[in-house]
């Protein structure tokens, strides 16, 4: 099909539906994760922007699930339909590699904190890539159905322990986070646990640990699953982010309760596509959206910890619920007390290999 | 004695029962679980379970709110108009070049005819992950990954294999006499496409096209490639709620498809009946 | 006798002979009816049949080393990678000059990449040698960049980049056949049993589609037997049965079984109720490949259904019932006579069945747990997660060949000319 029959098709098409408003100058596409994710985002970034901006208006897409690949065959393609997307820090480095997405001067791009601090110094470590604006600390960890255990899970290695605790588990279809914790809970010094996990005999071993539960392992792949799970009964305790969790306990009001104990932190942020056609708007959208007020805002509505560490004590209570947020958090000093970082250098290099292994183990 | 008719001794008659109850015992697998959608969809907690209350019909565990999610929602009414607005467009294409090649493959002095043939339906018999991943990368070179007319060109040659084997089959009974008698009674060719082909082809373009139709309205894998978010059609929408949102509203959604499903399914019925009445009065 | 002929052939008015205005007016024919057919036969190829021809291509590309790296490629071609030395300094001149500019576009990273598919580390080796390439100004190039990382002084990373610097490759396909190469000797070993992914798979999606095709059969003879022999209204009425789940988006029906199967689902409610289970003894008919096998019978059943239908509608009542007035009992009867009969059917059925159900994804990703997902489904994954696209690839046309292989099968059983839609 040639580029004018393409482009008459379109214009039919276009005429006949009024789609010709749809991608008016002043719509910033953002991509998220939808639901309760984007709804925090509407209420704290988008709603107040652009109530200061009537000119912009900020359209939601719901498809930061598939976002890498997608963003790889729009750049492809020439074709950048997105201005700014959310992605996890491994997917952020990722894109940046690819040279897909924008390289960020932080100081310069983004707001300085109340008190004069520099971006830079006030994100600190989470920045973890050139390219990625970090927005929000969140964990995957584990919740239990508080009805179906004989006492309180504590450890991490109760998820281990199926004597004691007899059912069904869900654990993420991915080598991440369960490799470490099986290293953990075979006696693996925390500090150690990459330098273990870089060899094939380190590799063979989180596998022999997972083995001692694999029949009694259910995988997820998506976000939601475990929530429905646990609240199906299908599984007693189950993996997934800590938001989710918090959802079901505080909002739902279901039987479960949160297991802290060696949660994983990882980073969520934004990166801005290269070849977007309003990228003089987005970084304006940017440099509102990540300062201190904003990312404290977003913790009203969902239990994500703000990355700026002058965000910290700007954390209030639930705007709906009203119940403070704080204990809560992934990185309240209660819920902190054993925790392990995403150790994306190491994951960028044996993701690949390790989920090989991971998924022959599984066909076993 | 031995000489009875065999249905009616006793281990003959009793497989003649079993075999009935062999039969609703299919038939009822074949629809129970449609049918155990519809309550779900009026379930009053956030869950695909049948809860207490709904056991007991207490009307407190019903509620319509998944009813009212579902037509209130931007991303639900979203994904309303883009499958509609898809698979109509969808439909329009493969129907026109699907009847089109029919008739031409129906010609007698077509040359390669089993080729053409199974190069034309071959959409049909590819893996859709394959076609997925196929038009993925193809339409993201050329520019037409994530948007509205990738997706329709992507459904329209999903649908053409069943607009042209739907059409092919009505014109095989098609007696060719009927065009050499209205040519010799002096008809145009137009006049005799309009006034004789057309009427007798109809019903198989329709039906064709109710399957094109329902291939888009239906399709998930293709779409979740060659789509985005701003194509998402129902199916994209109801398998990112599988994933992401778990919540009834899929099945709302589910329990009017399938409502749309019984009132195509008659049309169909009904379709199939004046075919016969067409053919029935065709010499053959 | 051959000159008698010629005078008396046929000639038309215009005096042309018959023979010639004949054959003229069916090559006319010809174009008509192929000029009829030309605007589908061009759509499918450009919106299906070039698509999957370009996956094809992804399968096998491999330019990305060689089109980053262009003189370190060509500096390589001297060196002898099994000499057991290090290549000498104009390879390193070249590797250290072209990562510069590479590291200008942010290209580096793409080569670390896709070569980390081959070998893990390459990821962080490229990263870092983009960050400390621009100290390096001036010669020995070697040294330098062995200081950087001592990994540049192995053997093994420049045995991986040689061999990777062709423009295309087979690479993707030993890993979807579940073969490796050894970079240190060039030879091309199959993976040990325990780490066997994709041949693992394969096996699995034909079994699974295999035991489908087997239960659809089994559970659509009766049924479809029935249809064949109620009186038209009644059958017209009961296939209405078979159309509804037929024409049901399949999401429905998967979303259907998820709320059937799981442990505090309907079916195992319905046992407890029956008492044939106890509340510990709850079955786990889902994440597993019952639930795949389960529901994908449901989903594919109408496609076994319908061409048995329409085949024994067609047998004669009067087969068995001759061979039964001729002594025979009525089991050797239907053995002997109808069974056979039936065998395009069948032959019809379980192919398409077969055809259909190893190309599933969805409803096995949803649920098919561990032990119920399919090939299909490592397809999507490499696709959209891993960003393994030669992979994803590879595996896909393997597939693909394996399907054409049924549907030649199929072509010779049933014949295209002779699909029919319910």
């Amino acid at each position: 099909m040639n580029n004018f029959m393409r482009s008459m098709i379109a214009a039919a098409v276009m005429i006949t539906f009024g789609f010709v408003g749809q991608a008016m100058a002043k719509d910033l596409v953002v991509v998220s994760w939808g639901g309760a994710y984007t709804a925090s985002q509407q209420n704290a970034y988008h709603a107040p922007y652009m109530k200061q901006n009537s000119g912009i208006k900020i359209i939601n897409d719901d498809s930061a699930g598939t976002a890498v690949a997608k963003l790889r065959a729009m750049n492809k393609a020439g074709n950048v339909t997105w201005d700014l997307i959310d992605v996890v820090a491994a997917d952020g480095m990722r894109l940046c590699d690819e040279g897909l997405v924008e390289v960020i001067n932080h100081d310069k791009d983004l707001a300085a904190a109340p008190d004069g601090t520099s971006a830079s110094k006030d994100f600190g470590g989470l920045i973890v890539s050139e390219c990625f604006i970090p927005q929000i600390v969140y964990s995957t960890t584990f919740g239990y159905r508080t009805d179906k255990v004989s006492r309180p899970m504590t450890s991490i290695c109760d998820v281990f322990d199926t004597k004691s605790f007899p059912g069904k588990r869900s654990l993420q279809k991915s080598p991440l986070g369960n490799m470490e914790w099986a290293l953990i809970c075979d006696g693996v010094a925390p500090d150690k646990i990459f330098d273990v996990l870089g060899t094939s005999k380190g590799a063979e071993r989180a596998l022999a640990k997972l083995d001692t539960i694999k029949s009694d392992v259910v995988w997820w792949t998506a976000g939601a699953q475990t929530p429905q799970l646990l609240a199906d009964g299908e599984v007693v305790v189950g993996s997934t982010y800590n938001g989710r969790l918090f959802k079901m306990i505080a909002v739902d009001k279901q039987p479960v309760a949160m297991l802290w104990d060696w949660q994983i932190f990882d980073l969520d942020g934004w990166v801005v596509p290269k070849g977007t056609k309003n990228k003089a708007e987005v970084m304006k959208y940017l440099r509102f959206a990540t300062d201190t007020q904003r990312l404290a805002d977003q913790s009203k509505w969902i239990s994500y910890g703000p990355a700026r560490a002058s965000s910290a004590p700007l954390v209030g209570k639930h705007a709906t619920l009203g119940i403070d947020m704080a204990p809560h958090m992934p990185t309240d000093p209660n819920n902190a007390k054993t925790t392990l970082l995403t150790n994306y250098a190491f994951w960028a290099d044996n993701k690949d290999d390790l989920d090989a292994k991971f998924n022959a183990w599984l066909l076993k | 004695m031995n000489n009875l008719p065999p249905y009616l001794s006793v281990p003959e008659r009793i497989w003649h029962y079993a075999f009935w109850l062999i039969c609703i015992a299919v038939l009822f697998f074949l629809i129970f679980p449609l049918l155990v959608i519809i309550p779900l969809s009026f379930n009053d907690v956030p869950y695909f379970t049948f809860t207490k209350k709904m056991l007991s019909f207490d009307p407190e565990g019903y509620s319509l709110k998944w009813y009212n999610e579902f037509f209130t929602s931007l991303n639900w009414q979203g994904a309303v108009r883009n499958s509609v607005f898809i698979a109509f467009f969808a439909t329009i294409i493969a129907t026109f070049l699907g009847t089109l090649a029919s008739l031409g493959l129906s010609r007698p002095q077509m040359p390669y005819r089993t080729l053409i043939m199974s190069f034309l339906i071959s959409p049909m018999i590819v893996p859709l992950i394959i076609s997925a991943a196929g038009m993925f990368f193809f339409y993201s070179r050329i520019g037409l990954q994530g948007t509205h007319l990738g997706v329709i060109l992507a459904h329209a040659a999903l649908g053409t294999p069943f607009v042209v084997i739907t059409v092919t089959a009505t014109l095989t009974g098609f007696d060719n006499d009927l065009i050499r008698a209205s040519q010799s009674l002096g008809a145009t060719p137009t006049t005799t496409f309009f006034k004789v082909i057309v009427p007798l082809i109809t019903p198989g373009v329709i039906s064709g096209a109710l399957f094109a139709f329902v291939t888009s309205f239906d399709e998930v894998v293709v779409v979740l490639f060659v789509g985005s978010y701003r194509q998402r059609t129902i199916p994209w929408q109801m398998f990112s709620g599988l994933r992401e949102q778990i919540s009834p509203t899929i099945l709302s959604a589910a329990t009017l498809l399938i409502m749309i499903t019984i009132a195509l399914l008659t049309t169909l019925e009904l379709l199939r009946r004046r075919t016969e009445r067409l053919r029935g009065v065709t010499p053959s | 006798m051959e000159k008698v002929q010629e005078k008396i052939s046929l000639v038309t008015a215009d005096g042309t002979p018959l023979k010639i205005s004949l054959a003229r007016a069916q090559r006319r024919s010809k174009t008509i009816a192929f000029m009829m057919v030309f605007p589908l036969l061009f759509f499918v190829t450009i919106a299906f049949i070039v698509p999957i021809a370009d996956m094809l291509l992804f399968s096998i590309d491999n330019s990305i080393v060689k089109k980053i790296l262009p003189k370190t490629t060509e500096a390589l071609k001297d060196w002898s990678e099994y000499s057991g030395e290090l290549p000498d300094e104009v390879v390193f001149a070249a590797m250290v000059e072209e990562i510069k500019s590479a590291k200008a576009s942010r290209q580096h990273t793409k080569i670390g990449g896709r070569l980390n598919y081959e070998s893990s580390g390459f990821s962080s080796l490229f990263r870092k040698a983009g960050r400390k390439v621009k100290k390096i100004k001036t010669p020995p190039f070697k040294e330098a960049l062995i200081e950087s990382d001592k990994r540049w002084g192995d053997i093994y990373t420049w045995q991986v980049i040689k061999q990777n610097s062709s423009e295309y490759t087979e690479g993707y396909y030993l890993s979807a056949l579940d073969f490796k190469r050894k970079f240190e000797s060039g030879k091309i070993e199959s993976l040990p049993e325990k780490d066997s992914i994709y041949l693992k798979l394969f096996f699995r999606t034909l079994l699974i589609s295999s035991l489908i095709v087997f239960l659809t059969l089994l559970i659509g003879f009766p049924l479809s037997y029935m249809l064949s022999i109620v009186s038209t209204r009644t059958s017209n009425i009961l296939i209405i049965f078979v159309l509804l789940p037929f024409w049901t988006s399949l999401l429905v029906r998967t979303t259907s079984w998820i709320a059937l199967l799981q442990q505090e689902g309907v079916i195992n409610d319905f046992l407890i109720f029956l008492g044939i289970i106890n509340e510990d003894g709850r079955l786990a008919m889902i994440h597993n490949a019952t639930g795949t096998v389960i529901a994908m019978t449901h989903i594919l059943l109408p496609f076994m259904i319908l061409p048995l239908f329409s085949v024994m509608k067609t047998i004669p009542k009067s087969y068995v019932r001759a061979a039964i007035s001729l002594g025979a009992h009525p089991w050797k009867a239907f053995w002997k006579i109808y069974f056979p009969n039936t065998s395009p059917g069948i032959g019809a059925g379980s192919i398409l069945v077969f055809i259909l159900a190893i190309g599933y994804y969805i409803t096995p990703a949803l649920v098919g747990g561990v032990s119920g997902t399919f090939i299909s489904n490592r397809i999507a994954y490499h696709i959209s997660n891993s960003l393994n696209w030669g992979l994803g690839s590879a595996i896909g046309v393997i597939l693909l060949g394996i399907v054409l292989l049924f549907f030649v099968f199929y072509d010779r059983i049933v014949g295209i000319n002779n699909m029919k839609l319910g």
